[in-house]
């Protein structure tokens, strides 16, 4: 069996595997119309979960590690993109062509569009990102009027990721984007307990290799004076791409002119020592499924225990080789006494 | 026929092989034969079709049981080395030496196995080497814990080399492993002491995610106490367990004198289940949490503290005022697994306490398995090298 064929067959009855999973978990037959939308509901879900089975093999994180190598060229200053929530339609063509140009599985646009107006919709569950998904747009409500949040890899200026990576496989670029080098992980996902963003997911159906997969802010596209692939598709103007204290001067541009519209509050500006993804909003970011951080960076949790710990290593060592000649003497007085008594 | 005959005298314990598998042939044989099978093929069908087929593990629960029981469990439970094994060789606590030497081997045991089960859990296991010589992660808690295992498992093995060369007959080598041993244990205490306080501070790093009852940032000291009094606990337990399993290999035992060094270590589990008590009581009131004790999670991290610390630690103290040392066996065992549900708690009740209780990780029967087979493995080698080298004499 060549390993073409072993993938494809150990696919196969994975994704077996968690339709089976999915569908006892997921029964809930109150009345036949619940069921049928249950029936429909699940039809959608296993389609994307068996699609995102054959993300093995995912090739975005290995196209942007090689580019990151060979850059050349870095910026003065980190790059942003500036979402803003109270334009966004729900149109879901930003998950479309982020799937387009990393080559994830992906489905027909018109599928991607209609799934706003559709009930029942995938927008009736909170997603988060998963294999071969980088990016996803959830609804929410505010009163009666939904709001779209796009939800992606926030590329924090001081990664809790890249930190907890015991091999080191995550590089924060000077472009602004954390990128992942799938040929040094190991495949502990100490960095999917460490985001606070619950953004790295994991291709547990890859027996071999498996790899991280998160968005990586379209490293190779913005290193050849492109824009991500998904603030490109954007016809409703939601995103900004540009250096980030401009797109910081932009958010707060908007929300000065326009204070009805706005919270006065920047996601991501200072939320774990500031992020290059910016959000604006007119609804308060806790009801939008947004953590509620302090300025504290995640790494900074980690580096003032290694310190202690490092410190008190150090310390206790003293005594305790102190200790340790003490008895070696001991032991050899009594020796001596023993032999000449 | 020269080689033959030194397998049969050190291995087979004399027998012939047909005679040692008769005398094998038991019930709780059987029983681990069986639980061995469902583990052997959990491993294999893990490694032929990846974490997601066999085990529940998900993007929201990256870490399942594996994590919580092999590791975090599992390593608290091997500290015997730490406390015993130190107590002993560093501070000359003679009384308690016959306790040392089963102290280390299930220390060993228990880390190597560890790290056994460990490579189930990770992806790419077979890179298990890359944190070691090749790619380094300094800032990473994971980093210093991977480390220090590595340096652990090579510390245990130093220490318990002795009884190996004296199993082989190897005087030299013997002697000069026990000239090692005082060092081997001085760095033992800082290596062991520091990682288990590390497998706390993984959690660190997770301040949104874990339930503020659990999340404190005295998490790592926390789990360095914890692990002791669990090692302390293990002591009892696995002295209580060989003294009846393997009453042959002492010869000159002292029921009473075994009794009193039983309350002796019931004595300075106490102190130490006090300073954790105390400190609990402290965190509780220094992130001022007293009003999620009116909650779910509230009454069941007070199960934990009240039901699994503090009630032992009041039946250990009446135990030591009536001399029962009965009692005390019991409660090591209440104490011991009052450790383990304490990491279950950090590392998966309380992880990502916010999503509704149907939607949280439970493990598969593959995942149980595969546990339980970690845990009678250990059990047969502890017994297989109890039974040929010399640690309870």
């Amino acid at each position: 069996m060549d390993r073409r064929e072993f993938l494809k067959k150990t696919l196969t009855i994975a994704g077996m595997t968690l339709i089976g999973v999915y569908g006892d978990s997921s029964a809930s037959p109150q009345n036949d119309k619940i069921k049928e939308q249950n029936d429909r509901i699940r039809e959608q879900n296993d389609r994307i979960i068996q699609d995102s089975t054959k993300s093995t093999g995912n090739i975005a994180n290995r196209r942007n590690w090689g580019k990151y190598e060979k850059v050349k060229e870095f910026p003065k200053e980190p790059y942003a993109v500036l979402v803003d929530l109270t334009k966004c339609i729900g149109c879901r063509r930003c998950e479309w062509a982020c799937n387009e140009w990393n080559k994830n599985p992906n489905r027909p646009l018109k599928e991607f569009e209609e799934s706003k107006d559709r009930s029942p919709s995938v927008f009736d569950r909170i997603r988060r990102t998963h294999a071969g998904e980088f990016t996803v747009v959830n609804r929410f409500y505010n009163g009666g009027t939904p709001v779209y949040v796009k939800k992606q890899c926030m590329h924090c200026a001081e990664p809790a990721c890249l930190n907890a990576c015991f091999v080191d496989a995550f590089k924060k670029t000077s472009h602004g984007a954390v990128l992942y080098n799938p040929s040094l992980c190991v495949g502990c996902r100490y960095c999917m307990i460490a985001c606070p963003f619950d953004i790295p997911a994991y291709e547990y159906y890859d027996p071999i290799t498996p790899q991280i997969t998160k968005c990586t802010m379209c490293f190779d596209r913005i290193t050849e004076d492109k824009i991500p692939a998904c603030v490109e598709v954007c016809t409703a103007d939601v995103m900004r791409f540009g250096p980030r204290s401009e797109m910081l001067k932009l958010a707060y541009e908007k929300i000065n002119n326009n204070p009805q519209r706005y919270i006065n509050h920047v996601y991501g500006e200072h939320e774990v020592g500031g992020t290059n993804w910016l959000y604006i909003s007119g609804v308060p970011f806790e009801k939008l499924g947004f953590p509620k951080l302090d300025k504290t960076p995640i790494p900074n949790y980690s580096k003032n225990f290694l310190f202690t710990v490092k410190v008190l290593e150090i310390v206790a060592a003293a005594p305790l080789v102190w200790a340790a000649y003490y008895m070696i003497s001991k032991n050899k007085e009594k020796k001596g006494g023993d032999s000449s008594g | 026929m020269g080689s033959n005959s030194w397998f049969k005298e050190k291995i087979l314990l004399g027998m012939t092989f047909k005679d040692y598998i008769s005398r094998h042939a038991t019930l709780p044989f059987f029983i681990a034969l069986l639980i061995l099978a469902f583990s052997f093929y959990s491993m294999i069908y893990r490694l032929l079709y990846g974490l997601g087929p066999a085990t529940n593990l998900s993007d929201t629960y990256p870490w399942g049981l594996w994590i919580s029981f092999d590791i975090l469990a599992g390593i608290a439970l091997a500290a015997p080395g730490l406390t015993v094994g130190t107590v002993v060789y560093l501070f000359g606590a003679k009384d308690y030496k016959k306790f040392a030497r089963p102290a280390i081997l299930s220390s060993l045991l228990g880390y190597i196995f560890a790290v056994f089960a460990l490579m189930f859990d990770l992806g790419r296991y077979y890179r298990i080497g890359y944190v070691i010589f090749w790619s380094w992660g300094l800032n990473s808690i994971l980093f210093l814990i991977a480390w220090h295992f590595f340096l652990y498992i090579i510390i245990c093995l130093i220490e318990w080399s002795p009884a190996f060369f004296e199993w082989l007959g190897k005087d030299k080598l013997r002697d000069f492993f026990s000239k090692l041993g005082i060092w081997a244990t001085v760095f033992g205490v800082i290596i062991a002491g520091g990682h288990q306080a590390a497998l706390g501070g993984l959690f660190l790093v997770a301040p949104t995610k874990i339930h503020p009852l659990w999340y404190s940032s005295m998490l790592p000291l926390f789990f360095l106490i914890s692990a002791l009094f669990a090692g302390i606990s293990m002591v009892i337990i696995e002295s209580t367990i060989s003294h009846r399993v393997f009453k042959e290999h002492l010869k000159d035992f002292e029921p009473k004198e075994f009794d009193r060094k039983t309350i002796g270590l019931a004595k300075a589990l106490i102190v130490i289940l006090f300073v954790y008590l105390i400190l609990k009581l402290f965190d509780l009131a220094h992130y001022d949490n007293w009003h999620y004790l009116k909650s779910n999670y509230g009454y069941w991290y007070l199960l934990e503290i009240v039901g699994f610390v503090l009630a032992p630690t009041l039946i250990l103290i009446n135990a030591v005022k009536t001399n029962n040392a009965k009692l005390v066996r019991i409660t090591a065992f209440v104490v011991a697994f009052g450790v383990i549900l304490n990491r279950f708690n950090v590392s998966l009740i309380a992880y990502n306490w916010y999503i509704p209780l149907t939607e949280k990780y439970y493990p598969t029967w593959m995942e149980v398995s595969l546990s339980l087979g970690v845990v009678t493995l250990i059990i047969l080698f502890y017994r297989f090298i109890v039974r040929r080298m010399a640690i309870l004499e």
